[in-house]
């Protein structure tokens, strides 16, 4: 079994996030049921990047979306700062709202083409009501846009005018209006080139470092994945395949599927890339009857 | 040699930086800032039939206004003495010369009828002596009123049931989609007959006849889609910062559908306007004596034959209608949705 950070830690990190058995089937019962996620349980620790990564339709994208609330599971529970979110009352809503944020893949898709980039930072602040008047929005979006690295002049511009690392800047800035403690990145970067990818990453990092911010990084490119986070769970079919620190994952993968996964990494060197083959995984050897609990 | 040796003095100052200096400077966009509305306009005005169009409805719906306080004589006045005068201006000019050709034979209508001299009806009169060019005014403008009361029912109805269909999903959608295919289901023409059994004939009930069946065709395009704005990621990006449904809707939904409900509400009109048309023509529109273009078209068939120009007139405003409308709804269509004419 792979070392998990809390046995490496000296003293047991606070748990913000714990997913326990969580399920998300779709139309459940019916002849077109999706098992989505299929029972995966884990815990995101307070300050860590936790990344996520599968291929597509291993479910990745569906656990980020639970956990924020964008779906209702079909069973299992998730627990938020020691609260289960299905049991949020109406009005506390609000402040979960507030403390849970997410960055989502598609840059071209995840901003209102019809509203001025100012007003698409402020939504948050305007359903929170964390600004008094006109002069403090203005203020606040204005520090938001210098954190992401964008001019004051692009407040009252239309979305089509940026580029995709841009229009993903300007998605940050209005997860982090709110002022979250817990972020989701749903494949922030897959949906840009690889100059830029670098320069959305080590923005996050660095946000991070300053606001102590925990991430759930959700990706299917493990060499990034590897790059940003503390711990990384690897997810296929809607079930997770393994769980540990970064580097165990990538330098000594347990699991068939992870393997398989790191196969299919290219690196930069002629030398490796003439010798690496890619492993193809067999999924069926998930299907000998045996029962299986990760940890 | 030694002449350029002497030109060439470099130092640390002979060099200016070249490029940005802070991130304002980096990141500026120079191109002028459009919003989307200004861009469809733009688009619009390369589209020369949706321009001429739209001025020629500016014309027309002008001249209803105008209507409403002031017509060249009362509509409903009646002198049978005048009747069946033929179009005539000022003293006469080719065209409108107030002759007409009785069997065989050209006479002037308004000595035979003894019409003072400076009395002139531009469009001449119909068989009881009315003005005709007074009672097209009258007709056009009640025709464009029903025209935009139908689809002000188009909008109050249709627009939030699709949005609330599309939103909600499931058992919700189901329930309203099946209503919508219930009522869909029964013809325009009968429920609009049964209304008129129930109320008197006349502008309300055909306005209310046409509400209760014209506003489905809106709620499904505004059902369709919501149902891809909703997962999209800037909705989803919304109720993740806790946006109440109905900001959403207010928010992102209503300015992302805007083109949909302004194209559809163009194409709508004129089609109120060809139904109530169709009405007062069979004979269940607008009563007499009040005049709709319908009623006009009705009463100038009638003597088609020897009179043409008493259907000449009201045919030709509801053709250039029709067609200013059409084609300015194309040309919106066009301008709002690039990407759907190519």
């Amino acid at each position: 079994m792979p070392k998990d950070n809390e046995t490496i830690d000296a003293q047991p990190r606070k748990k913000l996030v714990q997913v326990k058995h969580l399920k998300q089937y779709f139309n459940p019962g019916k002849p077109n049921e999706v098992k989505a996620i299929d029972d995966i349980s884990f815990d995101i620790y307070e300050g860590e990047t936790f990344g996520l990564v599968g291929e597509s339709g291993s479910g990745k994208s569906t656990t980020g979306r639970s956990i924020i609330r964008l779906y209702k599971p079909t069973s299992g529970e998730i627990l938020f700062n020691g609260k289960d979110i299905s049991k949020i009352k109406h009005r506390d809503m609000l402040e979960f709202r507030r403390e849970m944020q997410m960055i989502f893949q598609d840059p071209y898709a995840s901003l209102n083409p019809r509203m001025k980039v100012k007003d698409i930072i402020a939504e948050g602040l305007d359903v929170h009501h964390l600004v008094k008047n006109d002069q403090e929005r203005d203020a606040r979006v204005n520090e938001l846009l210098n954190l992401v690295g964008l001019s004051h002049d692009h407040a009252t511009r239309y979305p089509h005018e940026f580029s995709g690392g841009q229009r993903q800047r300007i998605g940050i800035a209005r997860a982090l209006a709110v002022q979250p403690r817990f972020i989701i990145a749903d494949e922030p970067i897959s949906a840009l080139d690889v100059s830029i990818q670098a320069q959305v990453v080590n923005l996050l990092r660095e946000i991070q470092q300053e606001q102590n911010l925990t991430y759930l990084f959700i990706a299917h490119d493990l060499s990034m994945v590897k790059y940003i986070s503390d711990r990384i769970a690897v997810m296929h079919n809607g079930r997770l395949m393994e769980l540990s620190t970064a580097d165990e994952v990538y330098n000594h993968p347990l699991h068939p599927y992870t393997k398989s996964l790191l196969s299919a990494v290219p690196l930069p060197d002629p030398m490796y890339e003439r010798s690496r083959r890619r492993k193809d995984y067999d999924s069926s050897i998930e299907f000998d009857g045996k029962p299986r609990t990760l940890k | 040699m030694a002449e350029q040796t002497n030109q060439i003095k470099l130092n640390k100052n002979s060099f200016n930086k070249v490029g940005a200096n802070d991130v304002d400077e980096q990141e500026k966009i120079s191109a002028p800032s459009l919003t989307f509305l200004q861009d469809a306009i733009r688009r619009l005005k390369k589209n020369k039939a949706a321009i001429i169009s739209l001025w020629l409805l500016v014309i027309i719906i002008m001249i209803s206004i105008i209507s409403i306080w002031w017509t060249p004589s009362d509509p409903n006045a009646q002198h049978v003495a005048y009747a069946n005068l033929p179009p005539k201006i000022a003293n006469g000019i080719p065209g409108f010369t107030g002759k007409a050709s009785v069997g065989g034979e050209i006479v002037d209508k308004y000595a035979q009828a003894n019409v003072p001299k400076g009395t002139y009806y531009v469009l001449g009169t119909d068989y009881l002596g009315r003005d005709l060019f007074s009672r097209l005014m009258k007709g056009v403008a009640l025709s464009l009123l029903i025209g935009m009361l139908a689809t002000l029912f188009d909008l109050v109805i249709g627009i939030p049931y699709g949005i609330i269909s599309g939103w909600k999903g499931g058992r919700t959608d189901t329930i309203m989609q099946r209503i919508i295919e219930i009522i869909s289901s029964i013809p325009n023409l009968v429920v609009v007959i049964l209304m008129l059994l129930l109320f008197t004939p006349g502008l309300g009930s055909i306005v209310v006849a046409m509400g209760i069946t014209g506003w489905i065709t809106m709620a499904r395009l505004v059902r369709a889609e919501t149902l891809t704005l909703k997962s999209q990621e800037y909705v989803l990006a919304a109720r993740t910062l806790g946006e109440s449904s109905f900001k959403i809707a207010i928010k992102h939904l209503i300015p992302n559908l805007s083109s949909t409900i302004i194209i559809q509400t163009m194409f709508s009109i004129p089609t109120a306007i060809f139904f109530e048309a169709f009405l007062s023509f069979i004979g269940i529109g607008i009563p007499a004596p009040n005049a709709s273009l319908g009623t006009l078209l009705s009463d100038g068939q009638k003597t088609f034959r020897f009179l043409p120009y008493q259907m000449w007139y009201p045919a030709a405003a509801i053709s250039i209608i029709m067609i200013a409308f059409n084609l300015l709804a194309d040309g919106l269509r066009d301008a709002f949705d690039p990407k759907a004419s190519e």
